[in-house]
């Protein structure tokens, strides 16, 4: 055995979950994932499958797609039609937007974003992605690593999404090779170092006949790994969340102005990172003033700490300026606060980017006036080349770009903090969301 | 490899967790009132739409969450078909009092006189349609830039493509080819004088998470989601509840039998399910063993078409 495939191998063997015994003290939490993939690598099938295998499609929904396929030569049932909803599509035959999907086991509750994967909906596939702690990048057995492979990567890697499953799908159509299958991984392993892509699951799968997706396949006797569910429901997710870096956007200020609350001022939010206890000592940014946490409330009841991701309402100890927009942190680990900041930007809009224009800029419940200074590059998402004299920026375009703010916003690096160094663009004519950012 | 020493893929330890793991309802129920604190920020005159249902029942539970010890930034607003449930009604008008929070009502029946519009006719005729009209009637005469609804992802095909935040043009209308991308938990709730904002804090809930959150905050529903006997028609399958708005035929079969409510619409356009569910431990677990969504179980407005529901919301329903 080569070298390289012996890694290949040692990787397999790689238990990716904790052992079984830890296993039944979890709570059920969710799991947001985006499957990657067009239809024709079988995303629509896998999901299908997810959803049909784990018992979460009802009766009357597999009869009116029944009722669609039945002009089908093979009388099997067309599990792609369970996910593309609106006419349009289903007359095209395509997915248009990013649809979201339900299905739970007893381990977990799951949101599926299902985004297509052609070229022209980048912007459908960063949406997606954005809220997703989990990425599904499907290849076609018979086609291995290909361009489109290679953008979804790239995508997953900007957007940081903190876990790759890699799914090699059809592995029917390849008579369940594991040569076949040692190779797209080898192949995938050279590029996701190239691109510095980490915690990569690998899953031979068939889709359509459900090999490997909820029970283990008779097919595949050489795969020793989880099940795609397995894996799924299992799969260690708790340090997705930020404990050490305490950020509190302040979205709304309570105020009841009775006459027995009449000194009551209590600022709503969420926790998006971090841990406030009471007692902290805050800094209210950008302002820069100081004070303490001297109360917090969870839904109506006074609580001795707050974490991330908690809707809570803290009460600071002095009469000090906050409104909707300010950002409460820990004393000990400060944000950057900055006028000036430098994006990545995955560009949304039929309109073209114009360097010099003006748009609102919102980050969490932070909204103000900027202006996009200038394009530094654009960013091929096929190669990762950067074009430093783009002719234009259009929709689907991911540039680096220099944005100045009309004041000081408080964010940290998407790349270190994922819920606070993402921010939109909206355009101040057509109030349309025409950029996402990704702060560097 | 995982082990102890894991680290997240921004490189950060996280300190043991301890008891500071949410569960799937503690998280739903967060980013649920972050989406309502999100419209009380960006709205100047919201509302929230109220219908008696159980999932408008979960938001002003949610809203309480959200707000308390301060008054709801918004009313709730009934659109009232004037074919509901007596229980539904009373519910929602001993719930507003309670709460002591403002409750308007508009009733389609006032629409109908007002505008000429043409009853529909039929076995079950419904005012489910025509619930639009006074619904953007109602909108235009208190200014709403923003309504809240209780609907969610999980319940029809078209609506598992919607927005969050799902901006409406003069006429109310959805167009599913040109939503705002919504990213990470931003929402975009800018609009022109005259547009509004559907906001749908809920979308990620299904039936059973709803059931199970009702379960654990111990919520109180109006009485028809639990089996009583109830006289009603069998009709394709369904049993629909007798009343004053069904036009009866000789051929139908009265009988009374054992329902609950899976939904609460109009009495018109719900069906019931047999069971003898009579408490909220039986209805999670007759929800766990069904073969048949909510809305196919219990929705005969479905039923029209492929795209009912798409056509629908294109034209300013919910």
């Amino acid at each position: 055995m080569d070298a390289q495939i012996y890694e290949v191998k040692q990787f397999l063997n790689n238990k990716t979950y904790l052992p079984l015994g830890d296993r039944g003290k979890k709570i059920m939490d969710i799991l947001r994932f985006i499957t990657a993939g067009s239809v024709d690598d079988g995303k629509s099938t896998l999901i299908g499958r997810l959803l049909y295998d784990s018992k979460s499609i009802m009766i009357d929904h597999l009869e009116a797609i029944e009722k669609q396929t039945k002009n089908r030569e093979d009388g099997e049932i067309d599990l792609a039609l369970l996910t593309d909803g609106l006419r349009a599509e289903r007359e095209q035959g395509i997915t248009i937007d990013v649809a979201y999907k339900y299905f739970s086991t007893p381990k977990r509750k799951f949101i599926i974003a299902d985004a297509p994967g052609h070229i022209q909906y980048t912007r459908n596939m960063v949406t997606g992605a954005s809220n997703s702690e989990l990425i599904i990048i499907l290849i076609d057995a018979r086609h291995g690593v290909i361009e489109q492979t290679r953008r979804h990567s790239i995508i997953a890697s900007l957007l940081n999404i903190p876990h790759v499953v890699v799914a090699v799908n059809k592995m029917d159509l390849v008579e369940y090779s594991e040569d076949v299958y040692n190779n797209i991984l080898i192949d995938y392993d050279v590029m996701a170092k190239q691109l510095g892509i980490k915690h990569i699951t690998y899953i031979p799968i068939s889709a359509l006949n459900g090999d490997n997706i909820v029970d283990p396949s008779q097919h595949l006797p050489w795969y020793k790994g989880d099940t795609l569910l397995n894996f799924l429901e299992n799969v260690s997710i708790e340090n997705d969340i930020n404990l050490t870096n305490s950020r509190f956007p302040v979205q709304y200020v309570i105020r009841p102005q009775t006459e027995e609350l009449h000194d009551y001022r209590g600022y709503a939010g969420k926790v998006i990172s971090g841990i406030y206890k009471v007692g902290d000592a805050i800094t209210v940014l950008p302002s820069g003033v100081k004070s303490k946490i001297s109360l917090i409330e969870l839904g109506g009841k006074p609580v001795e700490e707050a974490f991330a991701p908690q809707s809570v309402i803290l009460h600071l100890e002095d009469d000090v300026d906050v409104s909707r927009g300010d950002v409460l942190v820990r004393d000990e680990d400060l944000p950057q606060v900055e006028q000036q900041l430098e994006v990545l930007i995955c560009w949304m809009d039929s309109k073209p980017l114009v360097a010099g224009n003006k748009y609102l800029f919102q980050i969490n419940s932070t909204r103000v006036r900027s202006i996009l200074k200038s394009v530094d590059y654009k960013l091929d998402v096929n190669t990762l080349e950067k074009d430093y004299s783009p002719q234009n920026v259009g929709l689907n375009d991911i540039v680096r770009a220099t944005i100045k703010t009309a004041q000081p916003i408080a964010f940290d690096s998407y790349q270190s903090l994922r819920v606070n160094g993402g921010a939109i663009l909206i355009d101040e004519t057509s109030n349309v969301t025409v950029g996402a950012c990704m702060i560097q | 490899m995982i082990n102890n020493e894991i680290k997240n893929s921004e490189g950060i330890s996280n300190p043991p967790l301890g008891a500071r793991g949410l569960d799937y309802l503690d998280q739903l129920e967060s980013e649920s009132i972050h989406i309502m604190r999100e419209v009380a920020g960006q709205f100047e005159r919201p509302a929230l739409l109220f219908s008696g249902g159980k999932d408008s029942i979960v938001l002003v539970h949610l809203a309480l969450k959200a707000f308390r010890p301060g008054k709801f930034p918004f009313p709730l607003v009934h659109i009232d078909t004037g074919h509901n449930f007596q229980e539904a009604l009373d519910y929602r008008d001993n719930l507003a009092a309670e709460i002591g929070e403002k409750l308007i009502v508009r009733n389609v029946g006032d629409t109908i006189k007002a505008k000429n519009l043409t009853e529909p006719k039929g076995k079950f005729a419904s005012r489910n349609a025509l619930q639009t009209y006074t619904l953007l009637d109602t909108i235009e005469e208190f200014k709403f830039d923003a309504c809240i609804g209780g609907a969610r992802r999980d319940e029809e095909k078209a609506r598992a493509k919607e927005r969050i935040f799902s901006v409406r043009d003069e006429f109310g209308q959805w167009n599913p080819k040109l939503q705002r991308p919504e990213l990470w938990s931003i929402y975009n709730g800018k609009i022109d004088k005259g547009e509004n904002v559907r906001v749908f804090p809920i979308s990620n809930w299904t039936e059973l998470d709803i059931w199970n959150y009702i379960r654990r905050e111990k919520i109180a529903l109006p009485s028809i989601y639990f089996a009583h006997n109830r006289e009603v028609i069998e009709y394709q399958g369904q049993f629909v509840a007798m009343s004053k708005f069904v036009e009866l035929e000789p051929t139908d079969k009265i009988s009374v039998k054992k329902v609950r409510y899976r939904t609460v619409g109009d009495m018109t356009c719900t069906a019931a399910v047999e069971s003898d569910a009579t408490g909220i431990d039986d209805i999670i677990n007759e929800i766990i063993a069904t073969k048949t969504s909510e809305r196919g179980e219990t929705r005969i407005d479905d039923k029209v078409s492929e795209a009912a529901m798409e056509d629908r919301k294109k034209n300013g329903y919910f």
